[in-house]
């Protein structure tokens, strides 16, 4: 049989449910993939490559049994190490939480094993997913493996890129401004931020809590959505998960055709600061749409314009208050003091040389923001921002079913060249960040590669909360319709060869 | 210290019009902590009740207890409160070792009981007088865990060697009681503060919300205290005490402070907004820290918690299932047993007034069982430094002794043996009786056989009752109940005693 690695997620279910292939087999594929590439991309910051061997041989061995297997069991995945994950570290890309080891799992994780997916490790990420390049990991930056001195984006560069770099066949990511979506685009890879609420948090390390929202990454827009409805659903565990059925995402990313939907394209996310093969491609594939029996129409969302400074004050306000428990006392690393320290002198130490500078200066903004005086002038304002950023949506899904722009404005960049202009860093997310705002459900597709340098594009589909299976059905059929025009997207060859 | 002498009361409050204000705590008796299922239970091994949520583990998420929000709402409806529609949580931030999250969550702009009162009755030259205080809000939050620091001379951080966290006190739920300033008790302010305190613990204990312990801290009170030179002047600069721990120090600390404020304020200074320490042993209040020195506590709502929306028809069924409350007894037991105010309030005022209750729902009369829970176990309990109910006799048990008096079973002196038997882990007041022997002797021989005895040994007493001072008896009947331990019936001796000699009882 041909290699696994370049399978599908579902194929390698199919294939291990009809005893084609062992789980086990799948598993060292990836488990040796890693082992080869993994020195160049670095998208993993641990490889438990005895606890999925364990998780595959018992997939095998309930197989052998006759037992009923999950859509996904025994497919490999990789985690973005941001999720507590039991007897595994976690680290969040922080030195702050270096040889730290979870007692618990996050609900999306014990969901994972539950359904018979083996975890092949812990994927890079900016720290605290605090960045859009993976440049801000403790532990070192991940390398796209379309052009190994460009960045997969970020934070969760490392599951894009693990997916790119055919290490991986599913991961999940964490999407708090675009941290799935941004990266699966510069990858070439699929990603999903669910509904705000669509799936449980409670295990995620929170950056923003009332942003940040767990989600899947594939290379196939059908893999996402298998893995969406493994991951999705109420969790009596996290507050804000949404009791309601999970949309029939699987079923919608077999769509073939769009009759009767209607697509917005938002006029703000798009011409200036956009680059021209960004757009080319954009537009390429929102023209196919019509042949697919959507109707396409222009869309104004007027506060979309104001939605990053809002984001800019609303997640650092909420990060300065999630990051505080990091000081020393009962997890993570401890600085070392002089003998006689206070115990305020060891949690400053601590922090000091625990935080890197982005999350510094995030935790800085945000106590400013939230101090008596200015709370209302920064951050009370920044929520009615946040609802104007709500009542476009709800205008706009008034008169379309959809919403889609390019996911990012420019493909991947260049590593460290936006590594001293935070403002530069944070307009990467113009496009994506407004979907977290809103808790509007958004997805990735790739539609092809940019004429002027051959790096990946992407296109973002939204849709109204709780509406996440519009994202698989318009995604299917972009996918479809970009593969029909382009082919598979796949890294250059001569970069990591399979 | 650079304080001014201070200032005496009757001065103080004739200069300056006295204002209060009392937060009080209480810590919910629920079986699992305000966000996690953690047990609640009081004096585990340290960190034995603990979890990721309460811990503050990177990851975990908080889930509200209901029965937390249950406990509130009764509350807030016993102390006629708005129960808000819609309630939020909010996040608290400082760093402290104790606090796992380095924030307190807690409800702040948008309480879930707002706007009640409570009616205190204050003892005044023979009567009593009502005060209203109003109830601002009350709200719901988490405590933190409790830091031991361990070496230095004081026990507190500074100086310590190390210092150890216990988190399982850590998330366990409070209920916080804020009151509006309380105007126009003048003198009576301190008093006031700890009958409103008295009464308010009695509700959270007769609605079943907390044990409310002062010495365990299940309910603590902090105490603003300000003056101003008239009662229609602005509100002065107010001092926040805390570390008070019992009902009597409110009275005591807010006291204090009256006198010390006043000083300050006569001597031309001016008061400090800041936190005093209480201290039981010397009676003072000491600084703490001060307004400027205080956090900016950068509140903002909890995004990890959806706000509280009770539903009306419940908040109503709660209501109904809302047992008699304190005031309501009183009034009953007021006209049942037709006491007076003053009556009543020694009885509350001594904490025993639910003890003689269900005393007299064991089957004592009232008398009976007031006489006993005002008199023998108010003076036991004064003795062992405890609450009367914390004393180790059960109503039920002094419903018996009483019981065992009424029919004669039992002499007065014999009967407070027995308690002093319960009190001993001896059992109930029938097995006392029975493993000690205690039984009033009525045998005529063998009381006439100690009475012989004590009139030879008092021969010039014997004299004079012969000599008809029918009174001098006394002493020979005191002999006989001090040669019998008190068992034997006193009345009976006496007739035999005057019998024997002779003596007409013309008492």
């Amino acid at each position: 049989m041909s290699t696994p690695l370049t399978q599908s997620a579902q194929a390698l279910a199919e294939q291990i449910a009809a005893g084609d292939r062992s789980a086990v087999e799948v598993a060292t594929a990836f488990l040796d993939r890693i082992e080869e590439v993994d020195g160049a991309v670095h998208a993993f910051l641990h490889v438990d490559r005895g606890g999925a061997l364990a998780a595959a041989a018992a997939v095998d061995a309930a197989r052998a049994r006759g037992e009923d297997l999950g859509p996904l069991a025994g497919v490999p995945v990789a985690v973005k190490d941001v999720l507590a994950t039991a007897g595994m570290p976690t680290t969040a890309g922080s030195r702050i939480l270096a040889g730290w080891v979870p007692p618990y799992d996050a609900t999306v994780v014990t969901r994972l094993r539950e359904a018979g997916l083996v975890i092949l490790g812990k994927t890079n990420m900016d720290e605290f997913a605090m960045g859009s390049s993976t440049e801000h990991s403790a532990f070192g930056p991940t390398y796209n493996p379309w052009d190994l001195a460009r960045t997969p984006g970020g934070s969760g560069g490392g599951s894009a890129a693990a997916l790119a770099a055919f290490e991986a066949p599913l991961a999940l990511g964490t999407d708090t401004g675009g941290s799935i979506r941004q990266p699966a685009a510069v990858t070439a890879t699929v990603g999903a931020k669910p509904t705000y609420g669509g799936v449980s948090r409670y295990g995620l390390i929170a950056l923003a809590s009332s942003l940040d929202q767990v989600g899947p990454c594939a290379r196939t827009v059908a893999d996402a959505a298998l893995l969406h409805a493994v991951i999705a659903g109420h969790d009596p565990r996290d507050s804000t998960s949404l009791p309601s059925p999970v949309p029939p995402v699987v079923q919608a990313s077999t769509a073939t055709d769009l009759a009767g939907l209607r697509v917005g394209v938002v006029s703000e996310l798009s011409g200036d600061g956009y680059q021209p093969g960004v757009l080319a491609r954009f537009d390429e594939a929102v023209a196919g749409l019509e042949a697919r029996g959507a109707s396409v129409h222009e869309v104004s969302c007027p506060h979309f314009g104001y939605a990053l400074a809002a984001y800019y004050l609303i997640l650092p306000s909420e990060a300065s208050s999630n990051l505080a428990r990091f000081d020393g006392v009962r997890f993570g690393y401890r600085a070392g003091v002089e003998p006689g320290h206070t115990v305020e002198e060891m949690m400053t130490a601590t922090r000091g040389e625990g935080f890197g500078p982005e999350v510094v200066r995030r935790i800085v903004l945000g106590t400013y923001a939230l101090s008596a005086g200015y709370y209302d002038q920064y951050y009370g304002k920044a929520q009615k921002v946040r609802t104007l950023v709500q009542r476009d949506f709800a205008t706009a899904f008034d008169t379309v079913d959809v919403l889609v722009s390019p996911t990012t404005p420019t493909t991947a960049f260049l590593l460290g060249e936006k590594l001293a202009d935070p403002l530069a860093m944070y307009l990467n997310d113009v496009a994506t960040i407004p979907a977290n705002l809103a808790g509007v459900p958004a997805l990735s597709v790739p539609v092809g590669l940019a004429g002027e340098d051959g790096l990946p594009v992407g296109l973002q589909v939204m849709a109204p909360v709780l509406r996440d299976d519009l994202l698989y059905r318009l995604g299917a059929v972009v996918e479809a319709d970009a593969v029909a025009r382009h082919g598979v997207s796949l890294p250059g060859p001569g970069v990591l060869d399979v | 210290m650079s304080e001014p002498a201070l200032v005496a009361f009757d001065d103080a409050v004739t200069s300056f019009d006295p204002v209060i204000g009392l937060e009080v705590h209480v810590e919910l008796a629920t079986a699992s902590k305000m966000f996690c299922g953690c047990s609640t239970q009081f004096g585990g091994e340290p960190n034995s009740q603990t979890c990721p949520v309460c811990l503050g583990l990177p990851g975990s998420l908080p889930v509200v207890n209901a029965g937390a929000v249950e406990a509130a709402v009764r509350l807030g409806l016993a102390l006629h409160c708005t129960i808000a529609a819609s309630s939020t949580f909010a996040r608290k931030n400082y760093f402290y070792p104790d606090m796992p999250k380095n924030f307190q969550t807690t409800q702040y702009d948008q309480p879930i009981c707002v706007d009640g009162y409570l009616d205190v009755d204050v003892p005044v030259d023979g009567s009593v007088r009502r005060f209203r205080v109003e109830i601002e809000r009350a709200h719901l939050e988490e405590d933190t865990g409790k830091s031991l620091h361990v070496g230095g001379a004081t026990g507190r951080i500074h100086g310590a060697d190390y210092s150890l966290v216990d988190y399982n006190r850590a998330g366990i739920p409070l209920l916080e009681i804020v009151t509006r300033p309380v105007e126009g008790a003048g003198a009576l302010a301190p008093l006031v503060a700890r009958q409103y305190v008295t009464e308010l613990r009695a509700i959270v204990q007769a609605i079943g919300i907390s044990d409310a312990l002062m010495h365990q801290g299940s309910l603590r009170c902090d105490a603003n205290v300000s003056l101003r030179a008239t009662p229609t002047a602005a509100l002065g600069t107010r001092t926040e005490t805390k570390n008070i721990n019992s009902l009597r120090s409110i009275e005591r600390a807010v006291r204090y402070e009256i006198c010390r404020q006043a000083a300050v304020l006569s001597g031309g200074g001016r008061i400090v907004q800041e936190t005093r320490h209480w201290h039981e042993d010397t009676g003072l209040t000491t600084s703490g820290r001060t307004k400027e020195e205080a956090e900016d506590y950068r509140y903002f709502p909890e995004p990890d918690l959806a706000p509280l929306t009770p539903d009306a028809a419940w908040v109503a069924s709660v209501g109904a299932s809302l047992p008699e409350l304190p005031q309501e007894t009183r009034a009953r037991v007021r006209q049942e047993w037709g006491l007076d105010d003053l009556e009543l309030t020694q009885l509350t005022n001594a904490g025993v007034l639910d003890l003689v209750v269900a005393t007299v729902a064991a089957g004592a009369p009232p008398a009976a069982a007031r006489k006993w829970w005002l008199g023998e176990l108010a003076r036991l309990a004064n003795e062992a430094g405890v609450e009367p109910d914390a004393l180790g006799v059960a109503p039920h048990q002094v419903a018996r002794v009483v019981a065992l008096v009424d029919t004669g079973a039992l002499t007065e002196a014999l009967a407070r043996q027995v308690v002093a038997g319960v009190l001993a882990g001896e059992g109930d007041p029938d097995e006392v009786v029975a493993a000690r022997g205690l039984a009033v002797v009525n045998d005529d021989d063998a009381l006439l056989a100690a009475v012989d005895e004590a009139v030879a040994a008092h021969p010039d007493v014997a004299d004079k009752v012969r000599a008809g001072k029918v009174s001098a008896v006394g002493v020979i009947v005191g002999a006989v109940m001090k040669q019998t331990r008190g068992q034997a019936n006193a009345a009976r001796v006496r007739e035999l005693a005057l019998d024997r000699l002779g003596a007409a009882d013309i008492e």
